[in-house]
């Protein structure tokens, strides 16, 4: 079961904050972050990617995105 | 548009740094003030002055820089499908920080991006300044690792978001309709300095493609020069460090090759050599920034793609500037103002409050 983060409305660098921390403590696996802009996008895949997580999937969901990564 | 954005790239920022590099010493060049072909904050501060905010006559002009910035970024942002409204983000509270980050800015006499076009053109006080600056952005990761946030924002309506890039739009036909006139201070509603850092400006067309142009890349690129230091500091990430890097480097290069570099401390273009007020108002601005999460040229960036929270901050930072003046506590080359050092204080006791009481609980 995947867990799910919202970090939609949230400025720099939230998102990116608590991607990082459910990374780092999160015992799933799977995890799916929702933000609502492309440059909250862009920065949540790039910590993520440097934390060593897969990207699986980045699909549009309703005005924003939804990330779905592995930890790595 | 789906695809990748290649300007969000390590080179596509950086590229977009060198471009920002090559045209802020050429704007210089064309007429713009020393090591001040783009200063976010004392252009603001000079429309501040143009429209009478403040009355201090060496600092007047609505720069078109500023315009540029914010309605190229909203074409790009119109162009890419990245325009999203929104707003209600503790407003009040960025407009605070934007008046307090400018008072500490016009304490050094510069922000961020001045400060790396001071150094490129051999500035040695801009040292002190990104000291301080990345001290002030040091002390805002830790109220970030301790959870503090600003809340989310809500998605709105479109006009919202349009209200600053339209504000910019109305301070430009002021400007065709009250052009400057050759040894007037005053045109129609609008004043223009006749000498000072004011009356020293690249021809309007110019200087407007120029912030356009920049304006659409920054917004490509999510450009931020705090988010450089802050994103390096807080993740060890150097991505947006990358263009800031090239910035200062390219920036270097073209005073060079343009006869602008001139090494030392004294007698720097409008700069002052109080090292620990150069510092300490670094310090202020840089946490003010890190608190809401943009430098102030991110801050345009963000109101052109629809962020009407960015778009307080930086009205914050025009009533800041007007502040600055009508109190006292800007510097001048001679000097802090009678005032600056006592504003400094005040800023960043309001900006640790700030810091120490808004927490995440369950944002």
């Amino acid at each position: 079961m995947a867990v799910t983060v919202d970090a939609r409305g949230l400025s720099c660098p939230q998102p990116v904050i608590l991607t990082l921390d459910e990374i780092k403590k999160g015992s799933d696996n799977e995890i799916i972050i929702l933000v609502d802009t492309d440059t909250s996008k862009e920065n949540v895949t790039r910590a993520a990617e440097s934390q060593g997580c897969r990207i699986n999937e980045v699909t549009s969901e309703g005005e924003g995105y939804r990330i779905a990564m592995t930890k790595g | 548009m789906q695809g990748k954005n290649i300007f969000a790239t390590r080179w596509g920022i950086i590229v977009v740094g060198a471009i920002i590099g090559i045209l802020a010493p050429l704007l210089q060049k064309l007429g713009n003030p020393g090591n001040m072909g783009i200063c976010v904050a004392c252009f603001e501060r000079d429309i501040a002055g143009a429209i009478g905010m403040h009355r201090a006559a060496v600092v007047q002009y609505m720069r078109p820089e500023i315009i540029g910035f914010v309605l190229g970024s909203m074409i790009a942002a119109y162009l890419f499908k990245e325009y999203r409204p929104r707003v209600g983000s503790a407003p009040i509270v960025r407009f605070v920080l934007g008046a307090f980050a400018m008072i500490g800015a016009l304490v050094f006499l510069g922000c961020p991006w001045r400060a790396v076009l001071r150094l490129a053109g051999g500035d040695g006080n801009a040292i002190l300044g990104l000291l301080g600056l990345t001290f002030g952005i040091w002390i805002g990761t830790l109220f970030l690792k301790k959870g503090y946030n600003l809340g989310r924002t809500q998605t709105t309506h479109a006009t919202v978001g349009w209200m600053l890039p339209l504000i910019m739009l109305g301070f430009f036909i002021l400007m065709l309709i009250y052009p400057q006139a050759e040894g007037q201070g005053q045109s129609g509603v609008l004043s223009y300095s006749l000498k000072g850092p004011g009356a020293m400006h690249a021809p309007l067309f110019l200087s407007l493609i120029v912030g356009l142009g920049i304006g659409f890349l920054a917004q490509r690129s999510r450009f931020c020069t705090m988010g450089a230091i802050r994103d390096t500091v807080l993740f060890g990430q150097t991505h947006l460090l990358g263009g800031f890097i090239a910035l200062v480097v390219v920036a270097f290069v073209t005073n060079l090759v343009l006869g602008q570099f001139n090494a030392g401390f004294a007698g720097q273009p409008v700069a002052h050599t109080m090292h620990f007020w150069n510092f300490a108002g670094m310090t202020l601005a840089g946490l003010a920034f890190a608190l809401a999460g943009g430098c102030p040229g991110r801050q345009l960036f963000l109101s052109g793609e629809g962020d009407g929270d960015a778009a307080v901050f930086v009205m914050g930072m025009i009533v800041g500037a007007a502040f600055a003046h009508n109190f006292g506590l800007a510097s001048s080359p001679k000097g802090v103002g009678p005032h600056g050092i006592a504003a400094v204080v005040v800023g960043l006791i309001v900006c640790l409050f700030i810091g120490f009481t808004m927490r995440r609980k369950g944002v």
